[in-house]
């Protein structure tokens, strides 16, 4: 007998001769006698060879060094995903092998860790939302957002959905994907001339189950949620509130205060790396009273036979692993980890600092705003008050941002496959870590000058 | 220490665990002292625009968001201390079954963190994102190959919507057809997400009955195989860890009919380099990456569920793929969007990216006979644990297994002495306990996946706690019902939680 020896497993050929004594086989193979003959396969795998450690080091380092990162470039583009410092104990403190090489705590005397970071979540995006009960995470704001439109579709017993203009378009292409095999009909609403979504009500009615609205839309305006919601709410829709931006939540007033039934989207900017989209961090929230039709996870306290508060997850008769085909959702694992990175951030970061790095970057986005304004060729073609994030007119859109890749610069989103109405146009982003001198030698690049 | 611990209170050795001091924290919310911040914010080197000047009255928050106040150190002690109150892989065996709580390799993590993937986007150009492209391009080739599919879609979050995306693609096949469909077949043995997945897709689930020895047979699927039925979803091997001797004649009858064959692919280790799901007559199947290919569970995510179809299957994949470019194109990877009746998308964007770097390092650092030698050292060590454990444990259906074994309470039954109790029990030897009361078909379950990163002096100590926990049942069966002793906290009341939720913390009022 002769086994190759990948460091990952332990047996030695003496343990492996043993083991296979004490359970009776002669070798190996026989342990697959099960597995048809005829069945297995009778080569070997044509993946690559193995390699050493320092090879494979070496090889996808090389890899990486192929794509253009925040680290080497200013960053502009957002558009879903932002670029945002991120404190380095976040880092020391989620690669504790305790959170990071355990699995969803089923047993919870033995997962405290991870159920009281759960319910910590639970509490603060409760606090940010202005809602009564949170979920453990669900994979993105994409799916987020497809997972609170069937619960507002249970909820209500209406099949019709109203979406705002400014819905992120790849969270309404995933939302359609979700909702193909059901009896819902998806109506679009139009967006108005300031950049925000025209107003819906016309399109509301006895049949609709939620009007969806993001906030800030994808093209930046701040919706105008009280107007949006009452609308929902005047023929007994519910209103869901999307949120891709999650630090807009310092700034701008929260959406369980102007109605909103259910607030879900992405947290990816609460210290979660962009990692090409993903990993990344689906929320929900919603009031108490429809805790029993929320999909995913939920954490709540109770106590141990001594006494002693303790967490656990619970209320899982909503769930797969319990109802099997009538769950609210069919999700399982999550995003714990990330969850674990956001809840970390905002730890750090706390009421004062969430809020004014909220309005740094508020600030930021508008000393670039008054840059465009004042540099003739570009423009600001939706006036309505933005985040951090805005639509510039810009002539030849794709020659723009290869004049600033050239400088060093990931300048934005060619809105041109998303908003063709708006001509030539970028939408930016700019974040705390967008300093004075990038700002002002984007808009030169955007502008054909030499800064 | 309290008396009420009994011969617990010792400071001996007793399984894989002994006493340490363990630390009391309390919530971040309780910790919070006004004035203190964990970050520092730097200068604005722009004017400070003030957002009131902007908005109209209504719009922004007139308070601060309700968050803690804690400085760095406050943090850093408080997610410290709670996360030694955590079991995790890198402490001792996990024997969860159906999760494969194998070694996450430490150059996973170095990898997925630098900033070459860490820090790029998704809508960035194509153009320079060649090294991730060409990577999920690789793992691609590397998946398909590995499971006898044709392609495969990264986008899928974790298991589950892999099996979302599945079932969304077998029902976009049958309307394509014109063949409207309303039926998905599961196994009693199956996961719950399988009924969960056919349901959100609005098909009618049917079970299926196994068979006296823990698999499927093909009179049972005959009998239930209509025109109606769009596909059968099945787990092989099982999560009884048996392999399905006869999935290729199952398969043959449900295609025969139409249907097509999903593969949950969550006991896909135990078939690494030995069998190909898609050789067996399987036409579309999620991988686990975070079970099989090593990336960590997180403690509930984030995970990954790259979907592989048959090409049968192919026009119907979710949009983007990447493709390598070929002739007068050049050279290099590109997004397609080229699939004419494709479902759509699943997810934002390509899916948990950081966790395929994390795969494909594994893939690179095993190898083909490594990869295999994973399948065969996990199908080694639950059989060993099952020879170990066979008498005093009563095994339901006692056949040589796969990956995993499924024990049960049966012969502890006379002593009161039920599977929560073992598991609980179990924690004071320091273990976290397997997978407990699934699969729903045998009662009182037990099942235990070692994964082939376990060495044999492992094993034998996790064996030796489960034959002093079956003796302690005997003995003493009260100790065994008020497990577990050594942890910060009892066992926790989990009615209660659930009659009386409580799910955010709120201050004293």
């Amino acid at each position: 007998m002769s086994l190759p020896s990948p460091r990952y497993i332990p047996h030695t050929e003496d343990d492996v001769r043993l083991m296979l004594a004490a359970i009776g086989v002669t070798d190996l193979d026989a342990l697959f006698a099960s597995v048809p003959e005829k069945l297995r396969l009778a080569r070997a795998l044509a993946i690559p060879q193995v390699a050493s450690e320092q090879e494979v080091a070496a090889e996808l380092a090389a890899l990486a060094a192929r794509n253009v990162n925040a680290g080497s470039h200013d960053w502009f583009l957002g558009a879903g995903i932002y670029s945002h410092y991120a404190p380095t104990a976040i880092d020391a403190l989620i690669s504790r092998a305790e959170f990071t090489t355990a699995y969803t705590p089923y047993q919870p005397e033995i997962s405290q860790g991870t159920l009281q970071t759960i319910f910590e979540w639970q509490t603060m995006i409760c606090g940010l939302t202005g809602l009564e009960v949170s979920n453990a995470s669900l994979y993105d704001g994409a799916s987020a957002t497809a997972e609170a439109v069937l619960m507002a579709m249970r909820l209500a017993r209406r099949h019709k959905v109203v979406v705002a203009h400014g819905l992120h378009p790849h969270y309404g292409e995933v939302l359609a994907s979700y909702v193909r095999a059901l009896d819902a009909e998806i109506v679009a609403a139009p967006r108005a001339a300031d950049g925000r979504t025209a107003p819906v009500d016309a399109l509301v009615d006895d049949e609709t189950a939620c009007v969806v609205v993001q906030q800030p839309s994808f093209l930046g305006p701040v919706q105008d949620l009280a107007a949006i919601g009452a609308a929902a709410h005047a023929r007994g829709a519910l209103f869901v509130v999307v949120v891709n931006e999650a630090l807009s939540l310092g700034l701008l007033r929260a959406p369980g205060d102007l109605g909103a039934d259910i607030v879900c989207g992405e947290a990816q900017s609460f210290g979660v790396p962009m990692s090409f989209g993903g990993p990344a961090l689906g929320f929900l929230a919603t009031r108490d009273r429809h805790v029993r039709q929320m999909p995913g996870r939920l954490c709540g306290e109770t106590v141990d036979s001594r006494g002693k508060r303790g967490f656990v997850l619970t209320l899982s008769t909503r769930e797969q692993h319990i109802r099997r085909e009538k769950a609210t959702s069919n999700i399982c694992t999550n995003q714990g980890l990330c969850l674990l990175i956001a809840t970390v951030y905002l730890s750090l970061l706390g009421r004062v600092g969430l809020a004014k790095l909220a309005r740094l970057n508020f600030a930021k986005a508008e000393y670039m705003k008054q840059q465009v304004r004042q540099t003739s060729g570009l423009g600001l073609p939706l006036p309505a008050p933005t985040f951090n994030e805005f639509v510039v007119s810009v002539p030849d859109a794709p020659a723009a941002l290869a004049r600033a890749l050239d400088a060093g610069i990931v300048g934005g989103l060619d809105l041109a496959p998303y908003a063709p109405e708006l001509g030539s146009s970028l939408l930016v982003c700019a974040t705390e870590l967008s300093t004075r001198d990038a700002i002002d030698r984007l808009i030169a690049a955007l502008a054909g000058r030499t800064s | 220490m309290s008396s009420e611990r009994g011969r617990d209170a010792g400071p001996e050795r007793i399984g894989n665990a002994t006493y340490g001091l363990s630390w009391e924290e309390p919530l971040l919310f309780e910790r919070s002292r006004p004035g203190r911040v964990g970050y520092s914010i730097p200068e604005a080197d722009v004017p400070l625009a003030e957002p009131e000047s902007v908005f109209e009255a209504g719009f922004l928050r007139d308070d601060l968001p309700a968050l803690p106040e804690l400085s760095e150190v406050d943090v850093v002690r408080h997610f410290t201390r709670i996360s030694t109150w955590n079991a995790a892989v890198d402490l001792a065996l996990y024997p969860l079954g159906s999760c494969t709580m194998k070694y996450n390799p430490k150059i996973n993590e170095w990898a997925a963190r630098l900033p070459g993937f860490a820090s790029i986007h998704p809508l960035q150009p194509a153009g320079t994102a060649q090294g991730v492209l060409e990577l999920c391009w690789r793992l691609e080739q590397a998946l398909a190959e590995i499971s006898g599919m044709d392609r495969v879609s990264m986008q899928p979050a974790a298991g589950a919507q892999g099996e979302l995306t599945g079932i969304m693609m077998v029902r976009a096949y049958h309307e394509h057809r014109g063949d409207a469909r309303n039926i998905v077949l599961v196994p009693d043995s199956a996961h719950g997400t399988n009924p969960a997945s056919a349901a959100l897709n609005d098909y009618r689930v049917v079970t299926i009955p196994s068979g006296r020895d823990g698999i499927l047979h093909p009179e049972a699927v005959a009998k239930v195989m209509t025109p109606d039925v769009a596909a059968l979803m099945v787990t092989n091997p099982n999560t009884l860890g048996l392999f399905e001797t006869h999935i290729a004649e199952i398969c043959d009858i449900v295609h025969a009919h139409g249907g097509l064959v999903y593969g949950d692919g969550a006991n896909l280790n135990a078939l690494l380099g030995i069998a190909r799901p898609g050789d067996l007559g399987i036409d579309v199947m999620h991988f686990n990456l975070h079970k099989t290919f090593s990336t960590p569970h997180g403690g509930g995510g984030p995970g990954s569920g790259p979907v592989g179809v048959k090409n049968i299957l192919a026009p119907y994949l979710p949009v983007p793929m990447v493709r390598k470019r070929a002739g007068s194109e050049g050279e290099g990877f590109a997004l397609d969007y080229e699939f004419p009746h494709s479902i759509g998308r699943v997810h934002a964007n390509f899916g948990n990216v950081g966790m395929l770097v994390r795969a494909w390092a594994y893939l690179r650092s095993l190898g083909p006979e490594g990869l295999r030698l994973c399948a065969e050292m996990a199908v080694l060590n639950a059989n060993y644990l099952l020879a170990r454990l066979r008498g005093a444990w009563h095994v339901p259906i006692d056949r040589p297994v796969m990956h995993e074994c499924v024990l049960s309470d049966k012969q502890l039954e006379p002593f009161g002495i039920t599977t929560l109790d073992v598991a609980k029990r179990l924690i004071d030897y320091g273990y976290h306990p397997p997978t407990v009361y699934f699969p729903l078909i045998v009662h009182g379950s037990i099942m235990i996946e070692p994964t082939e990163s376990e060495s044999l002096e492992g094993l034998d100590r996790f064996a030796d706690a489960m034959l002093a926990i079956a003796e302690e049942a005997r003995s003493d069966p009260e100790h065994v019902r008020t497990a577990p002793h050594r942890t910060r906290l009892a066992r926790l009341d989990e009615t209660r939680a659930a009659r009386h939720p409580v799910l955010r913390w709120q201050p004293e009022s």
